[in-house]
């Protein structure tokens, strides 16, 4: 399936699942011919949605921003896979030429306990800002900028938490969970904060708090199958899930 | 009390009960391998190990009930977070393919830990409440592994064990926290020949009685 064909155009078909509602229910079939391969995977459900729109139907509703693959917006399992099957990408960076001419996609929504359905392929991912208003932030009174330099933190410590900065919220980890853990997101917000100096006074607190969050919002617990650093679009390691981990113990115990 | 269940209502807290408990099974199983090695130094090896083992008396009493107290903590842990899970995606997908995380361990701890469950019943059944007047513990095990399908339940079993612990023994580490890009590698070696060496071991162990 993820084939470079050498055709421009391909033929798919689609199985979109669809709201209820009095034209569908679950999975409906599209037939998407004549798609560009040099389109993205969103500009392809663009040129559906337009097609239904001048057949007088209801439009695929979709979640989507910058389409650079920063924004975090979109996202959606393509058979089976979040963000579908290539690695490191968002959804918008996906193109149709990773699929082959009479490919069949299934295209279905996140699905977790956690995020709420809002339409079709759109969820609710409020649940991650709440679990970053528990306390994924450090408390400062905002003046005028501080001089770039004047807390020194060595360059690999900076990288690190950089790499876990990276995390747009996708979802796609809870997503592609066997579980529906939100543990490499929060992994993710609590690393970047722990390794940097302006993280620390807060750290204890923090951690608890996030991780109280987490489970009120009933994501599952973490199993380390790993599904989420292979699917994450920004590959952000389970090692932020390691570090959570210790941030967890050093909390209760000290 | 408080500080107590703030910390092991929590998902990662339970984790860490899992983790801990299940970290002392895999200590408690090096040992009983190691004294059941014994059985290939045949009858009177075996026996006077046994003999040996019951010399301790009220500590060999004091450490079955700790560990009948951390396998119903497992147990129960293991089972809120199964349901937990369940529960956690409702909806499931029409379709869904791993990206190449899970592995046949992690995808079935709870059911291999189920037929662990059972097995370890089975096992305390056949003999730690065998009737032992007039006989020795290696007659029991002999007249046992006599029967073609006990053989084929202990090793059926212990592969069942082995696949538990292959991904149980690297998970215990990363839930701890305990990972590293230079140790973590060599963990995860770590778990697939400590259930190889489980699985063989326990395992070969019942063809070996059948044979002598
Ligand atoms: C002697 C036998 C056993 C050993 C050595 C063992 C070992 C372990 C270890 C070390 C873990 C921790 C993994 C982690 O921290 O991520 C674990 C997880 C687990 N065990 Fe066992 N276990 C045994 C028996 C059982 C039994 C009898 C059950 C019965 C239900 C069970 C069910 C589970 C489950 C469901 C998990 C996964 C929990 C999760 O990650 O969500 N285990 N086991
Ligand atoms: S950790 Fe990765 S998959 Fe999860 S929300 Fe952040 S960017 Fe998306
Ligand atoms: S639309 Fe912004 S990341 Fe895809």
């Amino acid at each position: 399936m993820t084939s470079t064909t050498d055709k421009k155009n391909i033929n798919l078909t689609l199985k979109i699942w669809r709201q209820k509602g009095p034209d569908n229910n679950g999975l409906e079939t599209y037939y998407a011919d004549d798609i560009s391969t040099d389109m993205s995977f969103l500009e392809m459900i663009d040129v559906i949605n337009e097609r239904l729109t001048l057949e007088g139907k209801d439009p695929v509703a979709f979640d989507h921003d910058c389409r650079e693959g920063i924004c975090g917006m979109c996202g959606a399992m393509i058979n089976g896979r979040a963000h579908g099957p290539e690695k490191g990408t968002t959804l918008c960076q996906l193109h149709m030429r990773h699929f082959a001419d009479g490919d069949t996609l299934v295209i279905e929504p996140w699905r977790s306990r956690a995020f709420k359905i809002i339409k079709d392929l759109v969820v609710d991912r409020s649940p991650l800002d709440k679990i970053i208003q528990a306390g994924g932030y450090i408390s400062v009174n905002a003046g005028g900028a501080p001089d770039a330099n004047a807390i020194p933190i060595p360059q690999e410590t900076a990288e690190t938490a950089m790499d876990a900065a990276t995390c747009i919220g996708c979802g796609a980890c809870v997503a592609s969970c066997p579980n529906a853990s939100a543990m490499l997101f929060v992994g993710a917000k609590i690393s970047h904060l722990a390794l940097l100096p302006q993280g620390k006074p807060e750290a204890m607190l923090r951690v608890m708090d996030m991780v109280n969050e987490m489970d009120r919002l009933c994501f599952g617990n973490c199993a380390n199958h790993r599904e989420c650093e292979a699917e994450c679009p920004k590959e952000i390691s389970i090692t932020n899930i390691a570090r959570l981990n210790r941030e967890f113990i050093k909390s209760r115990l000290f | 009390m408080s500080w107590f269940t703030n910390t092991f209502k929590t998902s990662i807290g339970k984790k860490l009960i899992m983790a801990v408990t299940g970290l002392s099974f895999i200590c408690f199983l090096m040992a009983h391998l190691a004294g059941n090695l014994t059985l290939y130094g045949g009858e009177n090896a075996f026996n006077s190990y046994v003999e040996r083992l019951h010399t301790f008396g009220p500590v060999i009493t004091i450490v079955e009930l700790g560990l009948l107290f951390l396998v119903i903590t497992h147990v129960l842990t293991g089972s809120i977070l199964f349901y937990q899970n369940i529960l956690a995606r409702p909806i499931r997908y029409k379709v869904y393919k791993s990206a190449g995380g899970r592995s046949l361990g992690s995808a079935t701890m709870p059911y291999s830990g189920f037929i662990i469950l059972a097995f370890i019943i089975f096992h305390l059944i056949n003999f730690h409440f065998a009737d032992k007047t007039g006989t020795t513990i290696f007659q029991i095990v002999a007249k046992a592994f006599a029967n073609p399908l006990y053989i084929v339940i202990y090793i059926a079993a212990m592969i069942v064990l082995a696949i538990h612990i292959s991904h149980a023994f690297w998970s215990l580490f990363q839930t701890i926290g305990a990972d590293h890009p230079k140790y973590t590698p060599l963990i995860r070696i770590a778990g697939i020949v400590i259930s190889l060496i489980f699985g063989v071991g326990f395992g070969f162990l019942p063809v070996y009685v059948s044979l002598i």
